[in-house]
């Protein structure tokens, strides 16, 4: 295993510095031990997609890199996250705080019942980043444009959030989470609730905000991974076998079980 | 013969009629049971219902038609000029009845004969006397027309007992020989006797609707009867409370509404804050092993029945509050108040608010909150600004059903609040609420006729509008709300 | 955004938004712990207070002596006929037990200083001399022999062993003085009068306003229980078969949707409105007597009726459709269905609901007083079926009965009949508990 790490943090340093360093990562739910040991390093402004099966503790690992996981009852997490640096489970740390810099879009577009300008402004607005009301109509107004949505709502900023198609919804919360600045940018399966056009505009979008952010995103589509990341990550069964850069990862698998994933052997 | 006993020869008719029934099915097909559309057993009871149900239906509603009937033949004997002051058609009917009864035992006890009975008369014969030696008291000797009445009250009540039993066993025989005479291998008797049993089960579903109907009937009769004794503007405008046994009472609803709302308003102002923080931290904050505890533990307050809640304000919560607070502060000397009731009221409505409002925020998705916690939101402002906010037609829906509550509840007010109607500010006085009074008026001994007596009617029809108006919202409210998230 | 690194500060240094939005987190975390203590502490209060004030109801003091009946006073003709002896009232068995107490104190040694022989004669329940009568009359052969005879002392005496009559309240009191206080004190010293546990609590019938000693739940026991029974034949057939209906065969058109609706609002509809219906309806136009256990238990029907639907409804819907789909497929008719397989596993949970209503109709008070079931009853209803139209009294109305007294003694009594009523709620409840966790199914 140590070698093998080594190895990657070799091939990883083409893509820039390390935003994110993971060490002998361990999540535990109660008794079920559902990360083992993962260690990862993941670039700066770049994609790096998680793939693997079901269950293989993909989405578990996400939530781990901005402390999502702490609002579960029962989960305990080994080991050591880095942040520019900075052990982000290290007792200091608020996880509030965290969060605002390690923005998250979840599975299912899940905007708030509020109005949509409402839905954007909600995060600068709690974290006290804007002052007076236009600077959080500019804020609003640049997040949705980023997000790629301002042209379809800007007449209608004050209705609700979840009149918007799931498509639109999703790149409201993508809006919604990018208003806070966050440097880093976790994605948890965002296309899975969405059909294909509206998946090839978020991918679009993805590529797009890879200029500024740090993007993770599991998916459970391969060739999203391959379309959008530039490095990728395999998991299976709570353990990272492999990573490296994506089209390696797709064209030469060095483990036997990333290359049964990835030709639909195992799933 | 009398209504159990013909109700139970029916019942025999009938269950004689399902051996019978099953039995003859079995004989037409000579034992080979494949060839019956049904299984034996409906057979016999397609016989059992066609004896036991229109006859017993009958019975019922014979049971139930005739007092009224017999009763307005009889009032018809009875002069209008025999009506004492004070006295009422209705006092000298129940006085028909007793006689009645009594010269049945008298009869039964072998003390007169049935003959002797008809030729009695009231102004010869001590007939008072005769009663009391039966056990049946009378206020006062008995007049000849009410003695006349009485006898033929006898009369037209054994003939119309033996009409019925009559008319029932005859209909219980008929209908089990024309079951039976259908018997035959073709009959769907399955069928019929399952049509049967679902009219019944749908009779038994219409009960809900009849008991609305009935509420409704009695209410809105005596209302209008009341309305005919007392103005209608009077009795809503009027800020006096003053009821006269001998009449020429105030009977203003207003004062009575006001300690109403003010009760409700302190039990909601208490129980709200209470409930809603209480569900809030058991839902958002409250590790398993203290939800597990403290959860039931709340539960235990709303089974538990208004009458402790009344006792509880009654002997513990008002002294309390009178010695502790009004006294010192010179702000009273009453133990009831509507502090006392509201607050009380208030614990009996925390486990309901929260219950509901447990609920409402556990039917917020779990997506929500993720979305949140996911831009740094803290718990608290997950919970303010976002779990509220979705939530709030369904805890507006929570409120709305626990002021209904409030104000539809009795024991607690009558215990604690006082029965002094009032219009004040200070809640440390003893005021007084409409269910109290309707507790008041209908339990006295006043003349049911009476406006003093009526009034309670109109009460309850006033307070079943307010809860029926506050229940509908609110369940609209709260339906809206949960298909907004199914 | 976060191109420009130099807003970027350390995660490990909080700054002061972070803080100050924590404080708020704290605060708004130590209200929900302030809600919850204040719930809990007012369950705790509620049924310390009722304990506290009710426990003493169930023991009573009693005065126990060797009473010689004296032919010559209770039988005066001395020929043993009943109705001869009938001729001697209670007051004469007053006087007669007066002068009896007074000889056994003298001849324990009580000094009676200060106290009349009226006052002496006071220590007793007024209900003593005609408990002696009935023994008498029902058993001439006693006259002449000796005979143990246990009684109540008056409420006064009891309430002042139990401390809720002091010295100083005595002072003030015409129905007792202080002296007598001091000579119950030497009674029960030499064991005359005893605290002990008291059967007639729970058995006895109601006493008047003067008499709180001998003042029993029989009635209402009695009362409450055949309203029980009345309720759970009435409202477990008619709420099962209405469930049935509207859960499997009714399709959704208006009339179901108005008995829905009915439904929903007859379960929030003030229980006072039922004791309305209950007077008009049943009492006035039906014509049912006053008081008694069936008129109480057709309105407790009423009012359970909704409860009992729900639970229904909850626990029919909770069979998956699986099952049904399997009996329709080997040929069974939707009646046979529902009743060979749908009902049989939905029963855990209809019973379950059935208790819970039963439970909330148990306690119910409001409406059994429109009904006249606040009226004083001292004769124990007959057996069923008779007694359900015999007047009667019901537990919790008995409580709010005691409640209306002016003599303190009865809110002794009426917390205590509260115990009963929670020892009965807490049974049944834990009868449902145990139904739903032994019967329960997961599908």
């Amino acid at each position: 295993m140590e070698a093998v790490a080594k190895d990657i943090s070799v091939a990883t340093d083409a893509f820039g510095g390390n935003k994110i360093e993971a060490t002998n990562v361990q999540v535990y739910y109660g008794d079920a031990h559902a990360i083992k040991d993962v260690s990862v390093k993941i670039s700066e402004r770049s994609v790096t997609s998680f793939i693997g099966p079901s269950g293989c503790g993909k989405s578990t690992f996400l939530r781990c890199i901005n402390r999502m996981n702490d609002t579960i009852d029962g989960c305990r997490v080994d080991g050591t996250i880095t942040l520019d640096n900075e052990d982000i489970y290290d007792k200091r740390v608020d996880p509030v705080q965290l969060r605002a810099r390690v923005g998250m879009v979840f599975q299912k577009p899940n905007p708030f019942p509020k109005s949509i300008y409402d839905n954007v402004a909600y995060g600068p607005r709690i974290h006290g980043m804007v002052r007076g009301k236009d600077e959080t109509d500019e804020l609003v107004q640049s997040s949705l444009k980023r997000a790629g949505l301002w042209e379809e709502v800007k007449d209608r900023l004050l209705e609700p959030g979840t009149g918007l198609s799931g498509g639109q919804q999703q790149r409201l919360c993508i809006a919604r989470a990018i208003a806070t600045r966050p440097e880093v940018l976790l994605m948890d399966e965002p296309c899975s609730a969405l059909d294909p056009i509206a998946t090839a505009i978020i991918e679009e979008l993805i590529d797009e905000l890879r200029e500024n952010f740090t993007i993770c995103i599991v998916t459970h589509s391969m060739q999203q991974a391959a379309r959008v990341s530039q490095k990728t990550a395999f998991f299976h069964l709570g353990k990272l076998i492999e990573e490296g850069p994506t089209e390696e990862i797709f064209t030469n698998p060095r483990d036997k079980k990333t290359q049964d994933y990835i030709t639909g052997r195992i799933g | 013969m009398n209504a159990g006993l013909l109700a139970l020869l029916v019942v025999v008719i009938a269950a004689a009629g399902f051996i019978l029934g099953r039995r003859r099915s079995l004989a037409i097909v000579d034992g080979e049971i494949i060839r019956l559309h049904s299984l034996p057993g409906y057979y016999g009871q397609s016989v059992f219902l066609f004896a036991a149900a229109p006859a017993l239906l009958v019975m019922l509603v014979w049971m139930l038609a005739q007092p009224a009937i017999i009763d307005s033949r009889v009032s018809a004997l009875i002069p209008i000029e025999s009506i004492e002051e004070g006295s009422s058609l209705g006092l000298i009917m129940s006085d028909v009845r007793r006689i009645a009864d009594g010269l049945d035992i008298v009869v039964a006890q072998g003390r007169l004969s049935e003959d002797q009975v008809q030729n009695m008369r009231a102004d010869l014969t001590d007939v008072r006397d005769r009663l009391a030696d039966v056990g049946v008291a009378l206020g006062s000797n008995v007049k000849q027309a009410v003695f006349v009445a009485a006898k033929e009250y006898r009369q037209l009540t054994g003939f119309a007992r033996l009409a019925m039993s009559v008319v029932v066993l005859v209909l219980a025989l008929a209908g089990a020989v024309f079951a039976y005479a259908k018997i035959s291998p073709d009959y769907r008797a399955r069928n019929v006797s399952e049509t049967a049993i679902k009219s019944l089960l749908i009779l038994s579903s219409t009960v809900a609707i009849l008991t609305t109907v009935g509420i409704v009937l009695s209410l809105v009769f005596e209302t209008v009867e009341f309305f005919r004794l007392y103005p209608a503007q009077d009795f809503f405008l009027s800020a006096v409370w003053n009821p006269q046994f001998r009449g020429g009472s105030d009977l203003g609803i207003l004062p009575l509404l006001w300690g109403t709302l003010f009760v409700s308003f302190i039990a909601l102002a208490f129980a709200v804050p209470i409930g809603m923080m209480a569900a809030i931290y058991l839902a958002e904050y409250a590790t398993p092993a203290v939800r597990s505890v403290v959860k039931p533990a709340i539960e235990v307050l709303a089974g538990i029945p208004t009458i402790v809640y009344g006792l509880f304000a009654l002997i513990t919560v008002g002294p309390l509050l009178r010695d502790y607070l009004a006294q010192p502060l010179g702000l009273g000397s009453s133990s009831s108040s509507v502090l006392t009731a509201g607050l009380v009221m208030g614990i009996m409505l925390i486990p309901f608010v929260s219950s509901l409002s447990d609920d409402v925020i556990n039917a917020v998705p779990q997506a929500m909150r993720d979305g949140s916690y996911g831009l740094g939101a803290t718990r608290s402002e997950t919970v303010r600004q976002v779990i509220l906010p979705a939530a709030l037609p369904g805890i507006v829906g929570a409120i709305l059903l626990a002021a209904s509550r409030a104000i539809g509840e009795t024991m607690i007010v009558v215990m604690g609040a006082g029965a002094a109607a009032k219009l004040s500010l200070n809640p440390f006085e003893a005021m007084t609420t409409i269910t109290v009074k309707i507790v008041s008026q209908l339990t006295g001994d006043t003349e049911f006729a009476s406006p003093e007596t009526l009034v309670a009617f109109a009460l309850g029809l006033s307070l079943f509008i307010v809860t029926l108006g506050l229940n509908i919202i609110a369940l609209y409210v709260v339906r809206k709300y949960r298909e907004q998230y199914e | 955004m976060s191109a420009d690194a130099a807003t970027t500060i350390s995660l490990l240094k909080p700054d002061s938004r972070t803080r100050r939005r924590n404080a708020a987190e704290a605060r708004f975390r130590s209200y929900g712990i302030a809600a919850i203590v204040i719930s809990v502490f007012a369950l705790v209060f509620l049924l310390s207070s009722v304990l506290t004030n009710g426990l003493s109801a169930f023991t009573q003091t009693f005065l126990v002596m060797d009473v010689t009946l004296d032919a010559a006073v209770l039988d005066k003709s001395g020929n043993r006929d009943i109705e001869e002896m009938k001729k001697v009232t209670t007051i004469g068995y007053g006087t007669f037990l007066q002068k009896a107490v007074i000889a056994e104190l003298e001849a324990k040694g009580i000094s009676t200083e200060g106290v009349s022989a009226a006052e002496v004669g006071g220590l007793l329940s007024k209900e003593a001399s005609g408990q002696l009568r009935d023994k008498v009359l029902a058993d001439p052969g006693l006259l002449g022999k000796t005979i143990r005879f246990e009684t109540y002392a008056t409420g006064r005496v009891d309430g002042y062993f139990k401390g809720r009559v002091t010295m100083e309240s005595a002072a003030l009191d015409k129905n007792t003085s202080p002296e007598q206080l001091e000579l119950a004190d030497r009674m029960r010293a030499a064991g005359l009068l005893t605290v002990s546990f008291n059967p007639g609590f729970l058995f006895g019938p109601d006493a008047s306003e003067l008499r709180p000693e001998s003042a029993g739940l029989g009635i209402a026991i009695l009362g409450s229980a055949y309203m029980m029974i009345l309720v759970l034949v009435m409202a477990l057939p008619i709420g099962v078969a209405a469930s049935i209906y509207l859960e499997e065969f009714a399709a959704r058109n208006r009339f179901t949707d108005i008995i829905e609706v009915n439904i929903a609002n007859l379960a929030a509809v003030p229980s006072i409105v039922f004791g309305i219906l209950g007077l008009a309806l049943f009492i006035n136009f039906v014509g049912l007597p006053q008081s008694t256990p069936v008129v109480g238990a057709l309105v407790l029907t009423l009012m359970t009726l909704p409860t009992i639907i729900i639970a229904t409804r909850a626990s029919l819907k909770s069979v998956p459709p699986s099952i049904r789909e399997a009996a329709l497929g080997v040929g069974a008719s939707k009646m046979q269905t529902v009743f060979h397989h749908v009902l049989p596993l939905a029963m855990p949970g209809i019973l379950t609901g059935t208790i819970i209503g039963m439970a909330q109709a148990l306690g119910e008070t409001a409406p059994l007083l429109l009904i006249g079931m606040v009226a004083f009853v001292r004769d124990y209803p007959a057996a069923p079926p008779e007694g359900f139209f015999d007047p009667a009294a019901a537990l919790p109305v008995q409580v709010y009965n005691w409640t209306q007294r002016a003599d303190p003694a009865f809110v002794e009594r009426a917390s205590g009949a509260i115990i009963v009523l929670l020892v009965f709620l807490l049974i049944m409840n834990i009868i449902a508990i145990v139904l739903r966790r032994r019967f329960e199914r997961r599908w």
